[in-house]
């Protein structure tokens, strides 16, 4: 790699670390959100000086749209609300802290010691597609199995988190010709 | 790199930031013309309210308020603007680009995505509640839009083979995508409304929550974010031309001039679209989306699919 593009990484690897840190750091649950959102964008960020334009682009979009829903989330299932309040990210400090450190000196470590293979054959011309053609091709199986089972969780959230259903809206035999809104009249609460 | 298309250096990436804010100030010209004439007053004060209501704001005082997160709210309020201006490296003007990249349509997608964060961050900043309403009106909005949009966005990606902008500009020489997915194009164009939170997918800062993601917004602030509406409509604009419309395919005129032109015709469509439909509730807009619009864009890619394989 250039010089330029040596630095480039030190200084995402440097933001990624940092902002990481900060996830545990900050004292509101948006800034943590956000700070993650930070260091997983920081890290696409880096696929891309790999050339993973790809996979690049498509980490920094699922990352930011994660943090985002959890947004929706955290309002949603946190009963009174800490979530709007100053509040400490952490549970278990001590033994988060050694579980933490103890994770990141074993992977960083691995990464720096490990006897890395010299590489063989050439990147395909083009990346994108020759990852589509994996993923439709010889790991379709991987795919077909893991999609009904995505498909299922979120169907199962969504009917847990579903305050109104359909038959709230249209009624118990679905008859009504319009939609009743939240709180209208007639409607269950 | 596609045939024909060049990428410029640092004075290209000017020249676009400056094409970007004289595309984006004409467009709120032409909404306070159209807002004149309906009221009766005459089309060209119209048409230069929103300048002054640019220069009363760079003048006026910022509200303060307390426990306000101002860094998440800044990065919101000046990140819509930041966006629209990465979504615009992608977007060919003739044979002009500033980022050529080999995944421009995905790269459209991930910064349209960025909205999601940044208008629930201008909600949240505020420490309001009408603010924050709107952050999440904003929120829930997005999940019936993203998927019917990302889809069609798809569909000129299939046809062309290939996630480079310049290339599905190509695609279209003998035929422009909008005539065999007018559903595709019309499902992206009410995307580009609903990511710049405008007309009728405007809720999150709707009059009924005392302007949402807008209340506590003052002075520079409230202008950028503003000005960052316009941005993305534009940029939205200049996308679905690259998209749908044949990039700067024309006769007599180079093919600059014809992408402004066509981009200026949609994003008049788009800006107009507020005066003509009312604004949708957010949770009404998902059983729609989920249930009309996605279906329909999907069989529109199954079309498109059929007719590329065969």
């Amino acid at each position: 790699m250039s010089p330029v593009l040596d630095a480039v990484f030190w200084v995402l690897a440097v933001i990624s670390v940092a902002a990481g840190i900060a996830v545990f750091r900050v004292d509101s649950m948006a800034r943590a959100t956000y700070a993650l959102a930070v260091s997983f964008v920081a890290v696409g960020a880096m696929l891309l000086l790999l050339n993973l334009e790809y996979i690049g682009v498509i980490t920094i979009l699922m990352m930011v749209m994660e943090m985002a829903v959890m947004a929706i989330f955290m309002i949603m299932f946190m009963g009174m609300n800490p979530a709007l309040m100053p509040m400490s990210m952490v549970h278990n400090r001590v033994g988060s802290l050694v579980l933490a450190l103890g994770v990141f000196v074993v992977l960083a470590g691995g990464a720096l010691l490990v006897d890395w293979p010299e590489r063989r054959g050439e990147p395909a011309g083009e990346l994108t597609r020759s990852l589509g053609e994996a993923v439709m091709g010889s790991k379709m199986l991987v795919m077909l199995t893991v999609s009904p089972l995505l498909f299922a969780t979120l169907v199962a959230a969504l009917v847990l988190a579903n305050p109104r259903g359909r038959y709230d809206r249209f009624g118990d035999d679905l008859r009504a010709t319009t939609p009743r809104g939240p709180g209208e009249r007639g409607e269950q609460a | 790199m596609a045939d024909g298309i060049l990428q410029v250096g640092p004075l290209g990436t000017v020249i676009a930031t400056v094409l970007l804010g004289v595309v984006a100030v004409l467009a709120a010209g032409f909404d306070g013309a159209v807002g004149a004439r309906l009221q009766g007053r005459r089309a060209l004060p119209g048409a230069a309210a929103p300048v002054w209501e640019g220069a009363r704001l760079l003048r006026q005082r910022r509200r303060t308020i307390v426990a306000a997160d101002s860094l998440l709210w800044r990065i919101g309020v000046v990140g819509l603007l930041v966006v629209a201006l990465l979504k615009v490296a992608v977007v060919p003007l003739g044979a002009w680009t500033v980022a050529d990249l080999s995944v421009g349509v995905v790269w459209f997608n991930a910064m349209d995505v960025m909205v999601w964060a940044l208008v629930w961050l201008v909600g949240w900043g505020a420490n309001s509640a009408h603010a924050l309403i709107g952050g999440y009106r904003f929120l829930g909005q997005a999940l019936s839009y993203e998927l019917p949009l990302m889809f069609a966005l798809t569909g000129p990606a299939i046809a062309a083979g290939s996630l480079r902008v310049g290339e599905v500009v190509a695609a279209q020489e003998e035929l422009w995508f909008v005539v065999w997915m007018p559903v595709a194009f019309l499902v992206f164009c009410a995307g580009v409304v609903a990511f710049s939170v405008w007309g009728p997918f405007g809720a999150a800062a709707g009059g009924d929550i005392a302007g949402g993601v807008l209340a506590e917004l003052s002075g520079v602030d409230r202008l950028l974010l503003l000005a960052g509406r316009y941005a993305l409509l534009s940029a939205g604009a200049g996308f679905a031309v690259a998209l749908f419309l044949g990039g700067g395919s024309g006769p007599f005129a180079p093919a600059w001039v014809w992408t402004l032109v066509k981009t200026l015709a949609v994003l008049a469509i788009l800006v107009g679209v507020r005066r003509l439909l009312p604004v949708v509730r957010p949770d009404r807009l998902a059983e729609v989306a989920w249930i009309v619009v996605l279906p329909a864009v999907l069989l529109q890619l199954l079309l498109v699919s059929v007719v590329v394989v065969r």
